[in-house]
């Protein structure tokens, strides 16, 4: 086995989980780091198949490089969609105006609230 | 399977460990969590495979901002409905689909001739007996204005791909924005909201976010030779601007200000300009004149950084009152 193999496989291994995870569960965060695992084991393939030779092939580096500014304007804009349908789920409106104090908590708030 | 291997298996373990950790962790904190130390792990896989840019880019937006993302919409959302304590009818078999189509791959990886002798073998890459895509930009190089590799091919032979995605960070931005319409009911709600953070997190954020700033600059100028480049300089720049506003000590960022909206649309404008002068004046799209490919390059990723910069802060961070207009 060779690095080139072990890291196709492993790839492929991440895509697939995170397929199952997006299939199998019903949170929509999880759902969304499902779908950025599938996009993270694409990247592991294509950097892989670009170590082929040396140097690297710079093409499909610069590829993944553009992929990484798309996947996470994507799931900037998916986490606002989610929050937003939750707003609307209990009652609230779509638009976070009311909810913006709520919003307005700094870190040491988060903080608070994750603590058991 | 030899000593060589030995730091991507214990990579590629991990990497498993933190994939499946992210995706069924019991609770949905420790699940993002897990994803941000997931983002770490890719980001030391692409430093060993060679990809440096992209251990810099997955570490600063992978990594972090992804995090802070996640963080602040859960804090947003209702408590999670039992996701793993539910049972599920298909999980077992699906799991074993999982397994199994995994090993199927690996079969044909590790018994297909082609990718036995990884580091020779490029026929895939070959088109008709030509040169290969790697030879033919290392054959360019010298014209592109750039001596790395990867900056040329991201802001001069694929520029469009380039400035195609400083049109989806727009997109997505005007998605956002599409959100929070009018003007917002509490003007200074957020303001006062500094004293609540924690003393050793605001001498933090005073002490790195210079160091940030002077970093993304570095990485923006070492990105003509060597690994760096716009988009690392913009997730780092965006980063300080992002802890500085969690914590209160960067004032709103206010969408109604005209700089500001200058400022996001500045890349894209910039891109399409040259584009269009290029077709005009040029030798066509996108094809700069050679002895002008390193200034314009300069100029455009400056453009580009900034903007991606201030997208990437609105994006992650903004509430009503930095996008309502």
């Amino acid at each position: 086995m060779t690095g080139l193999q072990l890291y196709l496989i492993l790839g492929a291994a991440v895509f697939l989980l995170g397929l199952h995870a997006l299939l199998m569960t019903t949170d929509s965060i999880r759902r969304l780091i499902a779908v950025n695992l599938m996009g993270a084991g694409i990247f592991l393939i294509m950097v892989a198949l670009a170590g082929r030779i040396s140097p690297p092939d710079p093409v499909l580096h610069a590829l993944v490089v553009t992929g990484l500014v798309v996947a996470i304007s994507a799931t900037a804009f998916a986490l606002r969609l989610i929050t937003a349908a939750a707003r609307i789920d209990s009652g609230q409106s779509a638009i976070p105006d009311k909810a913006s104090r709520l919003a307005s908590k700094t870190l040491s708030d988060v903080a608070e609230d994750s603590r058991p | 399977m030899t000593l060589e291997l030995m730091p991507d298996i214990v990579l590629g373990t991990l990497l498993l460990l933190m994939a499946w950790g992210a995706l069924y962790a019991p609770t949905r904190y420790d699940a993002m969590a897990l994803f941000v130390a997931f983002g770490v792990v890719v980001a030391l896989i692409w430093a060993r495979l060679g990809a440096p840019d992209l251990a810099l880019a997955e570490a600063a937006i992978g990594a972090g901002l992804t995090g802070v993302l996640l963080m602040q919409a859960a804090r947003q959302l209702p408590a999670e409905v039992s996701v793993t304590g539910k049972r599920m009818p298909w999980f077992g078999s699906s799991l074993l689909f999982l397994v199994l189509t995994c090993a199927m791959f690996a079969a044909h990886i590790l018994t297909d001739s082609s990718f036995k002798q990884a580091g020779i073998d490029t026929s895939a890459t070959r088109l008709l007996g030509g040169p290969t895509v790697p030879e033919m930009v290392t054959a360019a190089l010298p014209n592109s204005g750039v001596s790395y590799p990867v900056t040329a091919v991201l802001l001069n032979f694929r520029a469009w791909d380039t400035m195609l995605e400083l049109l989806v960070l727009l997109l997505a931005l005007t998605g956002v924005r599409q959100l929070y319409p009018g003007t917002p009911q509490h003007p200074r709600a957020n303001t006062a909201s500094s004293p609540q953070a924690w003393p050793v997190l605001l001498s933090w954020a005073r002490f790195l976010a210079p160091l940030l700033v002077l970093l993304g600059g570095f990485l923006l100028w070492r990105g003509a030779s060597g690994p760096g480049g716009a988009f690392q300089a913009g997730a780092l720049l965006a980063s300080a601007a992002v802890m500085l506003r969690l914590t209160g000590l960067l004032p709103p960022l206010r969408w109604s200000s005209f700089l500001l909206r200058l400022t996001v649309i500045l890349g894209a404008l910039l891109f399409l300009g040259v584009a269009l002068a290029s077709l005009a004046f040029g030798d066509g799209w996108l094809v700069y004149p050679t002895q002008w490919a390193g200034a314009l390059i300069i100029v455009i990723e400056l453009a580009a950084t900034l903007s991606i910069a201030v997208t990437l802060s609105l994006l992650v961070i903004g509430e009503s009152e930095d996008l309502a207009s």
